[in-house]
Parts: structure tokens; C-alpha cells; sequence
């Protein structure tokens, strides 16, 4: 489980997150949503301890990461897969090089093992056909498959994706929302956190959703509960409306 | 290639303005020596510096610019490899070794053009030529270049890599990282070249 106690995130006087309080479960599909610049990203960087709170505390198992050593971060890193809003490939390095960078740069893996398990994950994302291609020659939607399949390929405990929809088609949109649900049955184990604006198509994939509103939690819980809740500012959330009670930058 | 270029015109550049004044004082045996002291001591590290900076450096700074703004650094660091590791250091070992290879042949070549200079243009005499030219460049002369080379390539290296890691926003932030880095980079070799040459004298 991930839970945040009272962080507060402050760049300059910019206050990003104020005071957020938040739960994770694990082994479910969580969807953060939020409007774009609320902190969605920043929120899913202290995870990872690419960020950390400038007060309050992140925990992941019941561990508070302000305690943890630099190795003790390095293996959670390793223990969490990040799918980047556009994809992050490596631009110099094949396909088949991007899936194998972790698999190298961690562990001492054998080559042959590292080539399986590579061709395993194309093969889950179903693009087995690309190894030997660079990200350049992949359109949007192969991109991130391979991001994804990146993100796979060491086996992690924690999946994150930010904005994994953004700015795609709506077919492609679609399918990637459709291999997060999948991903997410393929090893019940698996923690997935979903960053979206898209609150219509978070209640299609989530089990839990997180709305964050002025750097706090606005309301959590199964898409049920947004569907049924009165709040005005998630009901213009929903409606995509401009008029309405939420504030804008 | 474009150090042999370079090497050679300047070089041969070099000559003709000290063989010119060195004929006032019929001097022209010395003009294979006053090159080669110049090149070898001054003019090779910085120009070559200049030339590895332009290219390679601001290669260097464009590359890691764009890596930086399309989140590529933050998905190393968040699959637990360090940037510095993985981007910095080699690059770091090879400007490292690069320059002063590259001092090396700048050297050679301004010295040939040298020789091509002194032996058509002035009518030295070969032998004489390389015996002065023996006797007076040193290879103290030649080793304190290759001394700015290690630390002028260090520099190009380091700080290319730097500008390259804050880049921010987007393709123009990319754009701005490299010429920033370009420029911020020969300033710095000039002030740092001024720096050895005072304490090489010095000591
Ligand atoms: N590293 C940083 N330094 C300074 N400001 C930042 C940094 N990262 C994010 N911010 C600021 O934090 C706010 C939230 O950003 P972000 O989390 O990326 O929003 P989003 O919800 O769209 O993902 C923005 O105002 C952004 O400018
Ligand atoms: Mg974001």
C-alpha cells in the first residue's frame, strides 16, 4: 500500500500539494485524475522519490521513504515501472535495447534470459515484430507500447502511467486503456496508478479513483461513488464544463 | 578532419607572419622553432578546444537537451540508473583522451605546414630547419599543451553535459541549452587557458 500523511510539495511559492492525504491499495487499478498543472505528476514523482515532500510523509508498505537509504530507493525504483507520457524511449537505443535497459542495467541477468523475457513483454503488448526498429520509426500508439512493455519488463510490483492517453486517437486510446486492464489481470498482484483529466474514461478502467483538487484529495473511492456524487465541482469535472464552482489558474 | 584543415592553415598561417618579421632580422632559420613553440604550447589546445566544443560539445548538449525535455533522464533515474553514470562519465573519459589526440595532430600538421611554408616561401634550408627546430621546441613545450588539452577537454565535456541535463521546455529549450553551452564553454576555456599559461610560466 502507498499512502500519503499531510505532504505538502511547495516549488518557490508555487504550492502544489497542500496537506494531501492519500491511500493506494494494492493490487488494484487506481486512477488519479485532477485538471492539468493540479500535480498529478508531482504526486506520482514522490513515489518513486524523484520528488520529495517539502513537509509530510510518503509511505510505500508501511515504510516512510524519507528513511530509506540510497540503495534501499534504487531497489524500490526497481520495484516500480513508469510508463512516461510520451513514452520516454531512448532515442538511440533499439526496441529491443529499450525493453532490455533495465533488465541490464540491474541485475545480473543472462543475455540469453534477458532476450526471452524481452520477447515475452513485445510479445504481451502485441508488437513482437519490432525488435530491430528505433523509437523514430514507431508511430504514437507503438510508442507507448513499447514504454509499456519497458515498464514490464523487470517484473514490477508497482505500475504507474502518466497520462497514458493523452493527445491519441480514440482508437489507440482504447487500446491502451484496454492493455492497462489487462496488464492488471495478468498479475492480480500488481498495483497500477493511472494519472488522467479524463474522468469519463477513469471510471471505465478504475477500481479506485482519486480526484485531486488544490493539492488535496476533492474525493476517493470506487467510480460508483462519482458517478452518484452530488459535489458541484466533480459534477463540472464530469461535464467538462468551463462555468462552474472549480477554479482555474 | 576538419583539425587537419585547421592544423595545416594555420599553421602555415603562423609561418608566414613570423617568417616575414623574422627576415627584418634574417631569422627566418628560427621560423620552424617560433611555430611550433606557438602551436604547440597555445594556439593547438585552444583552437582545437574551440573546434571539439563547436561540434562535439554542443553534439553533446543537444543530445542530452532533448533527452532531458522528453523525459528520458527522468525514466533512467526512475529505473534507478544515474544519469551521471550512464551519460556523463564516458563522455567525460573521452573528451578526456580525444583532445589531446587531437592536439597531437593539429601539431603535426601546423608543423608540416611548417615546413612546407619556410622551405618554398623563405628558401630555409631543410637541415637547418629541423635543427633549430629540435633544439628549441622541448617537449615540455609540447607536454604543457597536451596539459590544457586533458583539462580543456574535461571542461568541453563537463559542462556540455551540464547544460544539457537543465535544459527545459521543450525543442526551443534544446535550441537554447546549445548555444548557451557553446558560448558559456569557449569563455570558459579562454579564462582557463589564460589561468594555465600564467602558472606554467610561473613555475
Ligand atoms: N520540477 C519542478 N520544478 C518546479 N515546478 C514544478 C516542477 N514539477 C512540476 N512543477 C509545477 O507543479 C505544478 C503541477 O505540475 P504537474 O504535477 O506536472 O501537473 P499535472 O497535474 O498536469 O501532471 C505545475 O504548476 C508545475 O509547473
Ligand atoms: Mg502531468
Amino acid at each position: 500500500m502507498i499512502r500519503f500523511e499531510n505532504v505538502v510539495k511547495q516549488f518557490g511559492t508555487n504550492r502544489v500539494l497542500d496537506g494531501l492525504d492519500l491511500e493506494i491499495p494494492e493490487g488494484k487499478i487506481t486512477v488519479i485524475i485532477g485538471k492539468s498543472g493540479e500535480g498529478k505528476s508531482v504526486t506520482i514523482k514522490h513515489i518513486m522519490g524523484l520528488l520529495t515532500p517539502t513537509s509530510g510523509r510518503v509511505f510505500v508498505d508501511d515504510r516512510d521513504l524519507s528513511t530509506f537509504s540510497f540503495e534501499q530507493l534504487m531497489d524500490l525504483r526497481r520495484s516500480i515501472g513508469m510508463l512516461f507520457q510520451h513514452a520516454a524511449l531512448f532515442d538511440s537505443l533499439s526496441v529491443f535495447e529499450n525493453v532490455a535497459f533495465p533488465l541490464k542495467e540491474r541485475r545480473s541477468m543472462k543475455e540469453s534470459d534477458i532476450k526471452k523475457r524481452v520477447f515475452e513483454v513485445l510479445d504481451q503488448i502485441g508488437l513482437p515484430d519490432i525488435a530491430d526498429k528505433f523509437p523514430g520509426e514507431l508511430s504514437t500508439g507503438e510508442k507507448k507500447r513499447v514504454g509499456l512493455a519497458r515498464a514490464l519488463s523487470p517484473n514490477p510490483r508497482i505500475i504507474m502511467y502518466d497520462e497514458p492517453t493523452t493527445g491519441m486517437d480514440p482508437l489507440v486510446s482504447e487500446m491502451i486503456d484496454n492493455l492497462i486492464v489487462d496488464v492488471g489481470r495478468w498479475n492480480p498482484e500488481l498495483t497500477s496508478i493511472v494519472i488522467s483529466h479524463d474522468l469519463k474514461a477513469a471510471l471505465e478502467t478504475a477500481e479506485n479513483v482519486v480526484m485531486l483538487y488544490k493539492g488535496k484529495v476533492q474525493l476517493a473511492g470506487a467510480p460508483d461513488k462519482f458517478r452518484k456524487v452530488d459535489d458541484p465541482i466533480i459534477r463540472q469535472f464530469f461535464a467538462g464544463k468551463v462555468e462552474g464552482p472549480m477554479e482555474f489558474m | 578532419m576538419i583539425v587537419l584543415i585547421c592544423g595545416f592553415f594555420i599553421g602555415a598561417a603562423v609561418s608566414l607572419q613570423v617568417g616575414t618579421i623574422f627576415v627584418i632580422f634574417g631569422a627566418e632559420g628560427m621560423l620552424g622553432a617560433a611555430n611550433g613553440k606557438a602551436l604547440s604550447r597555445e594556439l593547438s589546445p585552444l583552437i582545437t578546444g574551440f573546434l571539439l566544443a563547436g561540434r562535439a560539445g554542443a553534439a553533446i548538449t543537444a543530445e542530452i537537451a532533448s533527452m532531458k525535455v522528453n523525459e528520458q533522464i527522468d525514466a533512467m533515474e526512475a529505473m534507478a540508473v544515474d544519469p551521471i553514470d550512464y551519460l556523463v562519465v564516458p563522455r567525460l573519459i573521452a573528451g578526456v583522451v580525444m583532445l589531446p589526440m587531437l592536439v597531437g595532430i593539429f601539431n603535426l600538421v601546423g608543423q608540416i605546414a611548417s615546413v612546407i611554408v619556410g622551405v618554398m616561401i623563405f628558401d630555409i634550408d631543410q637541415g637547418a630547419f629541423f635543427q633549430k627546430m629540435t633544439t628549441i621546441v622541448t617537449p615540455e613545450d609540447i607536454w604543457s599543451g597536451l596539459q590544457k588539452a586533458v583539462i580543456f577537454g574535461g571542461i568541453i565535456s563537463l559542462f556540455s553535459c551540464k547544460f544539457g541535463l537543465e535544459a527545459s521546455g521543450g525543442a526551443k529549450g534544446v535550441g537554447v541549452a546549445t548555444t548557451t553551452s557553446v558560448v558559456t564553454i569557449l569563455l570558459i576555456l579562454l579564462f582557463v587557458d589564460f589561468g594555465i599559461t600564467y602558472i606554467q610560466i610561473a613555475l
